[in-house]
């Protein structure tokens, strides 16, 4: 694999559809976290660090004062757990690649673009450069459209009036709705719910996520094939 | 708008603590897999894991709704499973929530 200034032109590009969808989602969170609290350069802040949305979602859903550190470190551990084996599944193509061409290409990976990215390289592709150049694109969009987002946010009234404290709970439908598969989902899925359900009736906070999420997982173990 | 660009020193440092430990993940795998074998057992659980993250977030929020978060979430299914388009089933849900509301 060779890693390419060319590369990462060729990832950006093939990025821009992808990073469009991921900047609605950015609006999205942007307006969440002004909800939450969040000044405008604190969400932009952890928009261009983080770079992961379904955790920050979660992280200012948590927000309070005082801040539940705890909850949303171990959260935000939990749901970015997924990107150990994302990271893994990277493996055969970046392994030549230098330490610092590595390292920095994963900070940019994202649930989108290293789909693009898997996909462009079992294609073929041999810049490995690509992965970076389409997270570059994403991140960017991801950045400019929190910003947006946060300061919308800050102008629109009760957001139960027009519907809006549904959004997050609209944003998980549909991330599961993509991450459904079949027969194989519905146990895990069930245990997730049968906790999360529990647990939120008798525990406080959101620890029912961390809870049913963990059970979940725990059932896909026990019940897997083989 | 000073305000708007304020930044909370305790703040900031829960968002880069966030960013380190999501960089963690992001960077771990790789570093992991090329030293040591991941069993399969670990990996079905991280495999079924954003999933079940959802489940368990969504499950309480309809259980604690009504009428009206139940109409926008089979809404929000419907129009994510026929388009895959985040804007169009976020769009579709919080309208038929908003609609729901005014409406019952």
């Amino acid at each position: 694999m060779e890693f390419s200034g060319s590369g990462v032109r060729a990832g950006a590009v093939a990025g821009v559809p992808v990073a469009l969808g991921v900047a609605g989602y950015g609006l999205v969170f942007g307006v969440v976290a002004a909800r939450a609290g969040l000044s405008v350069a604190e969400a932009a802040l952890m928009s261009a660090t983080v770079l992961a949305g379904a955790a920050q979602l979660v992280a200012v859903e948590l927000w309070g004062s005082p801040l539940p550190v705890v909850a949303i470190l171990t959260t935000t551990a939990v749901i970015n757990l997924r990107y150990v084996l994302l990271g893994a599944a990277l493996h055969p193509w970046l392994r030549s690649l230098s330490p610092l061409a590595t390292y920095t290409s994963v900070f940019f990976v994202a649930d989108e673009n290293w789909a693009l990215s898997i996909d462009a390289f079992r294609n073929g592709r041999r810049d490995a450069a690509f992965l970076l150049g389409s997270g570059i694109v994403l991140w960017g969009l991801w950045v400019v459209a929190t910003v947006i987002g946060a300061i919308t946010g800050d102008l629109v009234g009760d957001p139960a009036r027009f519907g809006f404290d549904f959004i997050v709970t609209a944003l998980f439908l549909t991330l599961a709705v993509g991450f459904w598969e079949g027969r194989r989902s519905f146990g895990p899925w069930s245990g997730a719910a049968v906790v999360g359900i529990a647990a939120n009736a008798v525990l406080p906070g959101e620890w029912y996520i961390l809870c049913g999420a963990l059970a979940g997982a725990a059932v896909a173990v026990v019940t897997r094939d083989e | 708008m000073s305000e708007a660009v304020a930044l909370d020193p305790t703040v900031v440092a829960v968002i880069l603590a966030m960013a380190v430990v999501t960089y963690l993940t992001k960077a771990g795998g790789l570093w992991l897999v090329s030293r040591l074998e991941l069993s399969d057992r670990v990996a079905v659980g991280l495999d079924a894991l954003p999933g079940a993250v959802v489940v368990a977030f969504v499950a309480p929020a309809l259980v604690d709704g009504g009428v009206p978060e139940w109409a926008g979430a089979a809404a929000t299914v419907v129009v994510a499973k026929r388009t895959g388009n985040l804007l169009a089933s976020l769009t579709v849900g919080v309208g038929v929530v908003f609609l729901s509301r005014t409406l019952l």
